[in-house]
């Protein structure tokens, strides 16, 4: 009898997973995350970026046109994010789900209220993003609206399985209001205190948490430091009293400690996406050690 | 035995009775947390909207003082004001939708109908080489002391509807003479939604024929191209009117097959019937190609006078951070060698492309890239007789052959040769090391030759009209030559780059030649892609 039953539980198991996951690719690990909490078991996740890559650059592999070929959905940043390489990945993938304007083509970007669209182009003043600062995911409450989005896509592409879709949005929505309250009283102590940074990443996430992450070693977005504005930095470091420099893997961490050992300040590392080598795999596990490693450095 | 039967059998529906009303009861618990779960999202949901109503307030205060508004701010409001949700299904279509009030933003990927660049491409420097023109190849080369605008290419491109993606690459230079010089280097759409992975192109395109073909020149990683595709593809690479259909093969690494159907004539089909005298304004300052003229044109009678352009490519990722790509293609086609005859052309090339980017890499560097690629042809060079008036090359009748006829020493008679195949073969390898961000070292060797062709083994004489002349010699633009070229290029930002390159060249029977090479490049507009 007791065969039967698991023989019974089995195929019902098999019907339930007969129904075939939802193949979905997503541009950057951040994205990835989040369609991770959303989607759970029932899609198959492919992060094209690595989490310790420049998400501006990543190269266009041949293996990923083949990953993209077989998508029923592409969850990109948009906002000229990844406009160095994806381009010629969809066109060479051929995928007609992923078509502008399917709903398999997901623009997280879509619904962000995007800070810093210049009023006017103009490359002078370096590399500018024409549709504003692309790094969004760093804020969570817009990890909290592109949820909604990821959720509500999946739903119109796996209509049997919207209820798991949305059960999964209404937890990860609850989590991140509750770590929120968290991450705010972490944050509450260094309202308006600066922060060095390598390039304009954190833009969203410190105007969410009231920092000033507004002073850059590089002199304009894409440009490499010169020695003239490493000094003028340090000058301001010293006349403000600025004691924390954020630096992303990814970014050369050596001129980072020069000015930090010039300016007795401390180099952090922030994870600019989830699942690096420190840090955590999830969403709210990343959101958790950005907050929590700046939040000590600045108590220093 | 009966009774414990039924007994059984009742106790066993029993059970199941029960496992299904804890199941209900379970299920029930469940839609009660989900909807629980849901009041509360509805409830964050709605807080997140009174916190915009009252920015959109502020931003109203804001503007009643302010007595004029500018755009941007306009735009913040509109954004602000619509709902997240709907914000959120909105397509991107209608968030690009212009409006004619809104400035024509030309500048902006994915917000305009068309995408504009300008790029220009110059070079500045010198050689030890007196024929510049025959040292370097390329029809952009720099291939002149002093100055050259090698290539000011203006690019057009976008989504012309849901089914083809258009582009036009339209090019000026200035040559030798001064000239300024426009070329429509590419202009072609490409189908966006065949079914079974196929994808369409037609126009005038470059033929993918190996890696370096079908590049820009402003993508180029050295101020000139290699000799091996100058000399087998044509100075301008091989490109022409024509249909291409490829096809991404189901395989579960990458995989593309490429047909190409072009025109074969034309300068920039230069193996193939490439009109009267063969050879580009580069290499044909003496004799023509195989020491006869093209004057074999047969037209297009049949789908095989056309140029037929297939490839194969497939890629591997060796581990995270390398990948591997290799091709073979192939370019058949009439060539209009000679004076008759049926004649063609084979070309066949291999290519391997290996790249190595740091896993933790700052705009693009560190990476490594080595390149390779290897051609053949065989040329069927037709007949022809240098007596073509049948005067014995002796137009002013005083008894000599005319100056600049081919006369064949042994008979004292204006040279003829018959049909004969003529194999020329070469490669390049490159590497490129970007060793901090900006900069990338480059070094290329190069490497052409062909076979002897039955025409070099006679005693050839280039007649002075008066009864003598010079020995004729190996064909030059066959000969066996090789170059070493090192490079350093700095990108000061994407935009733009200066390149500093080193030619050795050693020509056999010219000689060593010594070239320093400057360049320069800017780029307005939207910058394209980067492709593997």
């Amino acid at each position: 009898m007791k065969a039967f039953y698991w023989l019974f539980m089995a195929v019902a198991l098999w019907g339930a997973t007969a129904h075939a996951k939802l193949n979905v690719v997503a541009t950057t690990p951040d994205l990835g995350a989040i369609a991770r909490e959303i989607g759970g078991d029932r899609i198959d996740l492919t992060v094209l970026a690595r989490p310790t890559e420049d998400p501006h650059f990543v190269d266009a592999k041949p293996s990923f046109i083949v990953k993209l070929n077989r998508a029923d959905a592409l969850l990109e940043g948009g906002a000229e994010l990844e406009s160095g390489w994806l381009r010629p990945l969809i066109e060479g993938a051929r995928n007609p789900r992923l078509a502008q304007g399917e709903p398999g083509r997901i623009v997280c970007s879509e619904g962000i209220h995007l800070l810093e669209i210049p009023a006017e182009l103009d490359r002078s003043k370096g590399d500018v993003h024409a549709l504003g600062n692309p790094h969004f995911m760093t804020d969570p409450q817009n990890g909290k609206i592109v949820a909604q989005h990821v959720a509500e896509a999946f739903c119109r592409l796996d209509k049997k399985s919207c209820d798991y879709y949305r059960a999964n949005l209404a937890r990860l929505t609850l989590q991140l209001d509750q770590k929120m309250i968290e991450w705010q009283r972490l944050m509450e102590p260094h309202q308006g205190k600066r922060v060095v940074t390598y390039h304009n990443f954190w833009l969203y996430f410190s105007e969410r948490f009231g920092l000033k992450m507004d002073l850059y070693l590089e002199p304009k977005p894409g440009i490499p430091p010169s020695p003239s504005h490493l000094a003028e930095v340090m000058r301001t470091m010293t006349s403000e009293k600025v004691r924390v420099i954020a630096v992303q893997p990814y970014l050369n961490r050596r001129i980072a400690e020069t000015v930090a050992s010039h300016t007795g300040a401390t180099v952090v590392d922030l994870q600019g996406f989830p699942n690096g080598s420190k840090g955590g795999g999830s969403y709210i596990e990343w959101m958790d050690s950005l907050v929590k490693s700046l939040a000590a450095a600045l108590k220093k | 035995m009966k009774l414990l039967k039924y007994f059984g059998c009742s106790a066993i529906l029993m059970s199941a009775a029960m496992l299904q009303a804890q199941d209900a009861a379970e299920v029930e618990q469940l839609k009660k947390k989900l909807q629980q779960l849901q009041e509360q999202f509805e409830k964050a949901q709605n807080e997140h909207q009174k916190q915009m109503k009252a920015l959109m307030q502020q931003i109203d205060g804001l503007q009643q003082k302010q007595s004029s508004l500018t755009a941007d701010q306009q735009q913040l409001k509109d954004q602000m004001s619509q709902p997240m949700a709907d914000a959120a299904k909105a397509s991107s279509l209608e968030k690009g939708r212009w409006r004619p009030s809104d400035p024509i933003s030309l500048l902006q990927r994915d917000s305009s109908y068309l995408n504009l660049s300008l790029s220009g491409l110059f070079a500045a420097g010198g050689s030890t080489a007196n024929d510049l023109s025959s040292l370097q190849l390329g029809g952009h080369d720099p291939s002149q002391r002093g100055f050259t605008v090698q290539n000011v290419e203006a690019v057009f491109e976008g989504a012309v509807d849901p089914y083809f993606r258009g582009q036009a690459n339209t090019i000026f230079f200035i040559d030798r003479d001064g000239e300024t010089v426009v070329e429509l280097e590419e202009a072609y759409l490409e189908s966006l939604s065949l079914p079974w992975n196929l994808q369409l192109k037609a126009g005038q395109y470059y033929t993918e024929f190996g890696r370096h073909n079908p590049t820009h020149p402003h993508a180029w990683a050295f101020v000139d191209i290699p000799l091996v595709n100058a000399r087998v593809l044509g100075p301008d690479c091989l490109r022409n009117p024509g249909a291409r259909l490829s096809w991404r093969m189901p395989t579960p690494f990458y995989s593309e097959l490429f047909l190409g159907v072009q025109n074969s004539h034309g300068e920039t089909a230069f193996s193939f019937r490439s009109g009267e005298g063969h050879g580009h304004e580069g290499e044909s300052e003496g004799l023509p190609f195989a020491f006869r003229e093209n004057e074999n044109d047969r037209g297009v009678r049949n789908l095989d006078d056309l140029l037929l352009a297939p490839r194969y490519a497939v890629s591997f990722d060796l581990t995270d951070t390398q990948t591997l790509l290799l091709g073979a293609s192939g370019a058949f086609g009439p060539n209009s060698s000679g004076e008759s005859g049926n004649n063609d052309t084979q070309i066949y090339g291999a290519d391997l492309t290996w790249k190595w980017r740091s896993s933790r890499h700052q705009g693009g560097f560190p990476f490594v890239t080595w390149q390779t690629e290897g051609m053949l042809r065989n040329y069927r060079a037709g007949s022809f007789d240098w007596d073509e008036e049948g005067d014995l090359g002796d137009a002013d009748g005083n008894g000599f052959p005319d100056e600049g006829v081919l006369v064949d020493a042994s008979t004292g008679l204006p040279a003829a040769f018959s049909r004969e195949t003529l194999t020329d073969y070469g490669f390049y390898s490159q590497v490129l090391y970007g060793f901090r961000k900006g900069w990338v070292a480059g070094l290329r060797f190069d490497f052409v030759t062909g076979s002897r062709g039955d025409y070099e083994k006679l005693p050839l004489i280039l007649a002075d009209n008066a009864g003598g002349g010079a020995s004729a010699g190996r064909d030059l633009l066959r000969r066996e030559r090789w170059r070493f070229s090192p490079n350093l290029t700095w990108y000061p930002s994407e935009f733009s780059k200066v390149r500093l390159q080193y030619n050795y060249d050693d020509r056999r029977d010219i000689g060593v030649d010594h070239s320093v090479w400057l360049q320069l490049e800017f780029l307005l507009g939207s910058h394209a892609a980067h492709k593997f």
